[in-house]
């Protein structure tokens, strides 16, 4: 037993050692999921956007309802229906100490296309850009090969390197293997790269040189925690200070621990359900001989007012969500602030479907991810039970996340269930993606497996797509997406709430992209 | 019981394989050579048509670009994707270019990291072996003795407890015994006792530079970050010890040699401990080492658990992602490994047993 003792008391000195070399101002932070690179420009996913803030500035920044702000520059404004001019923020340096300059942004934004084997290239973002215009070190102008309204918020994903650090024998100058291993790695954001461990732990440390102010911590460790129990696990036990998303099951029992804080903001990602629009016949509804149903407003709308979003949001989502009646939350770009939502009433369903001329209901299969979207299957589920009782045979074909992609851009589902997250935080990126005519050349339609088309939406949005005054657009914008809605085009169901769990003595204020940014996270005073 | 049947299954295949060595070992040394070189091919073989299914199987699954690519694409860099990755090509020619590299040493790059497939698993590997080594140690520490002890006091209280304990340890699953650990060693006594060390729940601690392999058991934080996942690997294959030691140690007592020590006048310390355990470590060996490539391959529900940053958590990640570079390099690298391991395991096997030596000197 002493011999125990002894062992414990050799472990406590060990542990106390240890603990002792973390400083108070040292903040250790649990990730969902891991950069696959630190080259800002390799993979455009949130995942490395999230660790490329860290170390980079953007032209423009997004604030925590993802409205645009002053970042690297500090005004923009179009000069024609093709030019954009950024006033860059003087006096700013890359952590090397070198000036901040006009040539920097030319230099990453001219790297983007170079990088190899990406698998997401940043061109994206890029698509519109034509050249660039040098005008003094401190004024840029874009000038784009199509009006390009929403072009600030693409500089958004864009960090800036520094060209003299970047540049390198390479056409995209310093690789991402170069930059993985911090060669290169030089921006002008909050923290300095200090060391990456795949799999293990990303270290950075203050730029005690940022222009914004300094953050209140002098290190930050980044570590990679996917799985749901280890991350909750990691937090209870003080192995980091914050994590993202603890799971919905968790919350009840986090939210009661006194050594515990949530935070919650409404996210940008819908949840949604589309429906087979593509005419006859129909996939995967055998009973109907030949029609589909599906095509019908009627049918639509009683599919909609069929679903008790209130019930799944309280029951299943466990409070983390907010029903959906458009496709972001207020106030983002293009919403309305009295959108009304679908109430649920299943009487008058019933009877939409016998107006439509399906009083017996028909049977349907509802796709859904399973594992891809906080609680998928469970709202499927749901869902499923709610248009069965309203006659409409619901059955369930929940699947691995790869799988449910292929067999949806197959077209293999009558009604699908998935997520939309505009990372633009304004409508028209929803509307050119889920509902607008799919068009490839145009890239219109990238994930409207559903096929709706209304060429009254389509030309609403192309219209706005090519309006660069703010307010004109967003009245354009709010417009079409109200056609859609009244259409019944696409059933929204509710917008994800995003979560971080922190220990007691921290706050933190959520972001609509679901991104955690350690600057903001400030002790409590 | 269940879960004996398995533990059954390994000691036959063991002794076969066991035999087999024993043959080639008395027979002439170009024999030996001829067994390692149909082994090795054996391996390859298997590579082979592996590496086909992976191919075949990742194909039948989905699209790898679906996975990774920003939804924000068009059809039009999804396809840039696609042509950048190969993807574009007939799974047989993306296959016969997979199979024309590989005969170089080349596996391909990572889809989502960009980076060789095998650099990044190898890169991996040091954290894998340590977590194996030191729950092999553990298992061996713990399950030998407990065993040695049931097995020479078959009725005695202590032994029984052991006995169904062990049933515990062959039964519970791994990841609910890693839970529990986090919460009994990480969060509940630390928080109930002040004086009680807080162990680590999560990831690898301090490592330092052993030969140019980053190993993290020579810090004293890195030793720390071991325990709980160590534990909670070595406490199924400790009961599989434990059991093995009880029932080799009751099938070597009645033995003449052990009689004739106990009638020359040997002390009970010298009998259990040279002539018992020398005769229990054959299969002891056998299957320590075999479950060690069993923990080295599919240590993915504790490396998950602890998110240990290992080639399990590799794996895992790779599955749900699609990256088909790394899980075809992964197999390749763990069919290698197996062979390998069998082959120490044999040899191993032949230095421990005694008429081994005998007959190959005879020869």
């Amino acid at each position: 037993m002493t011999s125990f003792k002894k062992m414990v008391a050799v472990l406590a000195a060990a542990i106390a050692f240890t603990a002792a070399a973390a400083s108070a101002q040292e903040l250790k932070i649990g990730l969902k999921t891991e950069p696959s690179s630190l080259d800002p420009q390799y993979h455009a996913l949130t995942p490395n956007l999230q660790v490329a803030f860290y170390m980079f500035d953007t032209l423009v920044k997004q604030n925590e309802s993802l409205k645009p702000m002053p970042g690297l520059a500090l005004s923009w404004k179009p000069i024609s229906d093709l030019v954009w001019e950024f006033k860059l923020r003087p006096g700013v340096k890359f952590h090397d100490g070198s000036d901040f300059t006009a040539e920097d942004v030319v230099f990453t934004y001219e790297r983007v296309g170079k990088v190899p084997n990406s698998p997401g290239l940043y061109t994206i973002y890029t698509r519109q850009m034509d050249k660039f215009e040098i005008v003094d070190p401190l004024t840029l102008r874009i000038h784009t090969n199509t009006p390009a309204p929403l072009l600030p918020l693409d500089v958004a994903a864009l960090p800036i390197l520094s060209k003299k650090a970047a540049s390198g024998p390479a056409p995209e100058g310093k690789t991402s293997a170069e930059l993985n291993a911090g060669n290169g790695l030089i921006g002008t954001g909050p923290f300095k790269f200090v060391s990456w461990q795949r799999g293990n732990s990303l270290v950075l440390e203050r730029n005690d040189a940022y222009w914004d102010g300094k953050a209140p911590w002098a290190k930050v460790i980044l570590r990679p925690l996917s799985n749901n129990t280890a991350r909750v696990a990691a937090l209870l036990s003080g192995d980091v200070d914050l994590i993202e998303d603890p799971p919905t099951t968790d919350l009840a029992k986090l939210k009661s621990d006194p050594k515990i804080t949530l935070a919650r903001a409404v996210s940008n990602r819908l949840i949604y359900i589309h429906l087979d629009q593509h005419g006859d016949p129909p996939i995967g509804i055998p009973d109907t001989n030949g029609k589909n149903p599906l095509m019908d407003r009627k049918v639509r709308e009683a599919l909609s007012i069929a679903i008790d979003r209130k019930g799944i949001v309280d029951k299943i989502m466990e409070g983390v969500a907010l029903p959906a009646g458009d496709f972001l939350p207020y106030p983002m770009g293009g919403t309305r602030k009295d959108t009304p939502i679908d109430p649920y009433d299943p009487a008058r369903a019933k009877k939409l479907l016998a107006e439509a001329g399906y009083p017996n209901g028909f049977s349907i299969t509802l796709g859904a991810p399973n594992g891809r979207y906080i609680n998928d299957l469970k709202v499927a589920q749901a869902v499923a039970a709610m248009w069965s009782r309203i006659g409409v045979k619901t059955e369930v074909d929940a699947v691995a996340p790869p799988v449910f992609f292929k067999n949806r851009d197959s077209f293999k589902y009558s009604a699908y269930l998935a997520g939309w997250g505009s990372s633009t935080g304004e409508v028209s990126n929803a509307l050119k993606s889920l509902v607008a005519t799919p068009d490839k050349l145009k890239g219109m339609g990238t994930t409207n497996s559903a096929r709706y088309s209304n060429p009254a939406m389509d030309a609403k949005l192309e219209e706005a797509l090519r309006t660069v005054d703010d307010a004109k657009r967003e009245a354009l914008i709010a417009e079409a997406s109200q056609i859609v809605m009244a259409d019944h085009g696409l059933l929204p169901l509710h917008f994800e709430v995003s979560v971080w769990a922190m220990r007691k003595g921290l706050i933190y204020e959520g972001r609509a992209d679901q991104i955690t940014i350690a600057q903001n996270v400030k002790p409590v005073k | 019981m269940a879960g004996s049947a398995p533990l059954q299954w390994r000691i036959i295949v063991g002794t076969k394989e066991d035999g087999a060595t024993g043959v080639a070992r008395s027979q002439q040394e170009p024999e030996m050579l001829v067994y390692i070189i149909r082994r090795l091919m054996q391996a390859a073989l298997v590579m082979v048509v592996m590496s086909a299914v992976v191919f075949a199987g990742i194909y039948v699954i989905g699209d790898p670009v679906a996975m990774m690519i920003s939804p924000d694409a068009s059809e039009v860099e999804r396809e840039a994707v696609r042509v950048t990755l190969g993807l574009d090509q007939p799974t047989w020619r993306q296959y016969l270019t997979f199979v024309g590299d590989a005969l170089h040493g080349d596996f391909g790059k990572s889809f989502l990291a960009g980076q060789p497939a095998m650099g990044l698993i190898f890169e991996r590997m040091p954290a894998t072996m340590e977590l194996a080594v030191a729950s092999l140690i553990l298992s061996l520490l713990i399950g030998l003795p407990m065993g040695v002890y049931a097995g020479l006091r078959p009725h005695a209280p202590g032994s029984k407890a052991i006995m169904t304990g062990s049933i515990l340890g062959f039964s519970l699953p791994n990841f609910w015994v890693g839970l529990m650990l986090i919460m009994v060693f990480a969060v509940l006594l630390p928080d109930l006792i002040p004086w009680w060390p807080r162990l680590p729940a999560s990831g690898r601690g301090t490592t330092v530079n052993l030969l140019g392999v980053p190993v993290s058991f020579l810090t004293a934080d890195g030793l720390l970050h071991l325990i709980l996942p160590a534990l909670t690997l070595a406490f199924y294959k400790g009961a599989l010890i434990v059991r093995l030691a009880r029932a080799t140690a009751r099938e070597v007592l009645p033995m003449d040699y052990i009689k004739f020590a106990r009638a020359k006048g040997l002390s009970e310390n010298r009998i259990v401990g040279v002539h018992v355990l020398k005769n229990i470590m054959i299969p002891i060996a056998t299957v320590s080492g075999l479950e060690f490539g069993q923990t080295v391959a599919f240590a993915v529900v504790t490396e998950t658990v602890f998110s240990w940053p290992g080639m399990g958590k590799l794996l895992i990640d790779s599955i749900l992602l699609l990256d088909r570079p790394v899980v075809v390099a992964y197999l390749v690298v763990i069919v290698f490994f197996f062979v390998i391991l069998n082959l120490v395991v044999d040899l191993l096997y032949s230095v421990l047993d005694p008429r081994v030596r005998l007959e190959s000197r005879a020869t």
